[in-house]
């Protein structure tokens, strides 16, 4: 067994439990937002399909990074606008109640 | 002190998106802080995507450059969706980053063949065919949501065997490439196998299902985030996809809870379809109806009003007019509050974003644990477009299918009012025992155009 997967695993689990304790904190209001937000910053594989793209090592390899560089990058530019675009209607109420 | 070297600073610029990653979900926790939360996921994302363009092992560039034109053409237009179509753009986005994800896998296998050990094909195996899963899954979602497919489940006999068989096939193949890596030719076939599990998982669940599969389907997007971060040993990767998968985990958990169903019935049992019986053989009971004349005068003179939300408000594009409803009570000083109950919509916290598009504000819409212990302070609760989430059969009736799901309890209020096209049971198929009630007055008709009415009632009588 390789020594990175076993250091892996350790920031695996730990992201996963600071993952749980942030999240279970989100209140209900904002479950869609969340969900398009984690979608958003689940996006960041878009950096290895870049490096995939990029190295040139074969034909195949170029084409499947490039397709996975647009799809990834699609979800990081949507996932941030609707995310944004929902959190920016909600408002309070202006007036105090009498 | 010896400078960095280049991986060096490209993982520090990783390490420092990762905290700020984590620092986003948590401003997420409150509307006032969310919005920076935005931000600093932008900020990060920006960062590591810049450092990764810096990265010393790129030589070329014009295939990555028109890559990300395409993904931005693509994703402008799908962060622009309209907030009804938000449940299938979300499906649609689970697909694109499963489609990454699994992409990527597989490129990783074609360049490091022959040098693939059992381990590393272990890891890029699961990685491919959880991500592969994901992608059709999250298609088939994405197009029930857009009713391009039918909402209701699909089934047929002996159903759950074809679905276990082709995963099984998957799983077969996959161990078989485990020992013999340099069998190239069958590592498309896993592929392909592992599209058709997709498809055939998500295609027998029904559209009321869809919070909790949408739910899945992005906890299993992050888990081959994750899974593909083991592979390339990124650990911005490992961090991204835990917390997307543990989010999705948490909100499936939550879905479940609010339908009291566990995550094999909600796979496996196709809901609606098999309770479908279960309405025969009831007696005729009758219920009262009313019209918007009398809702209004009730309405109008009350103190306190819950108004409770389901997808058909969504569906009747009447959540503009429950705003002008909620404007008109307010004025009159009777307090309007709305009662959301988890599962209201087609994803987790839909109902809230329809209602916050209609400029209601946030502090007004309360979930159902908040909301339940003030029913028997309200006058009035107004039910539109919601059922099976409001049948008081959920506590009393333990033969009822929908016995021990959490309800909104609008039974407790002292007059229960509700919006509806019929006496049809709903999606469930099970009798509301609800509308026979003497508190309850049956409002029947379009949810727009009824509480269009009540409005036009409110303006112009002299009511209260």
């Amino acid at each position: 067994m390789p020594s990175d997967f076993i250091s892996n695993l350790y920031v695996f689990i730990l992201a996963g439990f600071v993952g749980f304790e942030v999240i279970r904190r989100v209140s209900p209001l904002l479950h869609t937002p969340l969900m398009s937000l984690t979608n958003a910053l689940d996006a960041i594989v878009v950096v290895a399909a870049i490096i995939i793209a990029g190295r040139h090592e074969s034909t195949l390899s170029t084409i499947l990074g490039a397709v996975a560089v647009a799809a990834a990058f699609s979800n990081m530019v949507g996932g941030f606008l609707i995310t944004d675009r929902m959190l920016r209607m909600f408002k309070l109420s202006k007036t105090k109640k009498p | 002190m010896t400078p960095f070297t280049p991986q060096q600073l490209i993982d520090f610029a990783y390490l420092i998106a990762v905290a700020l990653f984590i620092l986003a979900l948590r401003w997420l926790s409150s509307p006032s802080t969310a919005r920076r939360g935005v931000l600093s996921g932008e900020i990060g994302a920006v960062i590591a995507v810049v450092a990764t363009l810096c990265h010393f092992e790129i030589i070329q560039y014009q295939w990555i450059v028109v890559a990300l034109v395409v993904g931005a053409m693509v994703g402008i237009p799908l962060g622009l969706v309209p907030m009804t179509a938000v449940p299938q753009r979300t499906a649609v986005s689970h697909a694109c980053g499963a489609l990454a994800a699994a992409l990527i896998g597989i490129a990783e296998y074609y360049v490091r063949i022959p040098h693939v050990t059992k381990f590393m094909m272990t890891e890029i195996a699961l990685e491919v065919i959880i991500g592969s899963l994901t992608f059709t899954g999250s298609l088939i979602a994405a197009g029930k949501l857009q009713e391009i497919l039918p909402q209701r489940p699909i089934i047929y006999k002996g159903q759950n065997f074809v679905s276990l068989s082709v995963l099984g096939a998957a799983i077969l193949i996959a161990l078989w490439l485990v020992f013999h890596p340099e069998y190239t030719h069958l590592f498309p076939v896993m592929v392909v196998v592992s599209l058709i599990f997709g498809a055939l998982l998500v295609t027998p669940i029904g559209g009321a299902d869809m919070p909790t599969v949408i739910s899945l389907l992005n906890s299993y997007a992050g888990l081959s985030a994750a899974l593909l971060g083991f592979v390339l040993n990124s650990k911005v990767l490992v961090v991204a996809g835990a917390l997307d998968g543990s989010s999705g985990f948490i909100l499936s958990v939550i879905m479940c809870k609010a339908m009291n169903r566990s995550f094999t019935n909600v796979m496996f049992g196709a809901f609606g379809q098999v309770q479908a019986s279960a309405v025969a053989g009831k007696e005729e009971r009758t219920a009262r109806s009313a019209t918007a004349e009398e809702a209004a005068a009730i309405l109008g003179a009350a103190n306190a009003v819950v108004v409770v939300p389901g997808y058909g408000m969504a569906v009747a594009q009447a959540q503009h007019k429950v705003r002008e409803l909620y404007d008109s009570l307010t004025k009159r000083g009777v307090e309007v509050k709305f009662g959301i109950h988890p599962v209201a919509g087609r994803m987790p916290g839909h109902m809230n974003v329809l209602l916050a598009e209609a400029d209601i504000p946030y502090d007004k819409l309360m979930d159902m644990d908040t909301v339940n212990p003030e029913m028997p302070q309200m006058d009035v609760a107004l039910v539109i477009g919601a059922n099976d989430v409001t049948n008081p059969a959920a506590r009393t009736d333990s033969g009822s299918p929908i016995y021990g799901m959490p309800i909104l309890n609008v039974d407790k209020a002292r007059t229960v009012m509700v919006i509806k096209r019929s006496m049809s049971p709903g999606f469930a198929g099970i009798d509301n025992e609800l509308y026979y009630l003497d508190k309850t007055l049956m409002l029947f008709g379009d949810a727009k155009t009824f509480v269009g009415d009540i409005v036009r009632e409110l303006a112009g009588g002299g009511h209260g």
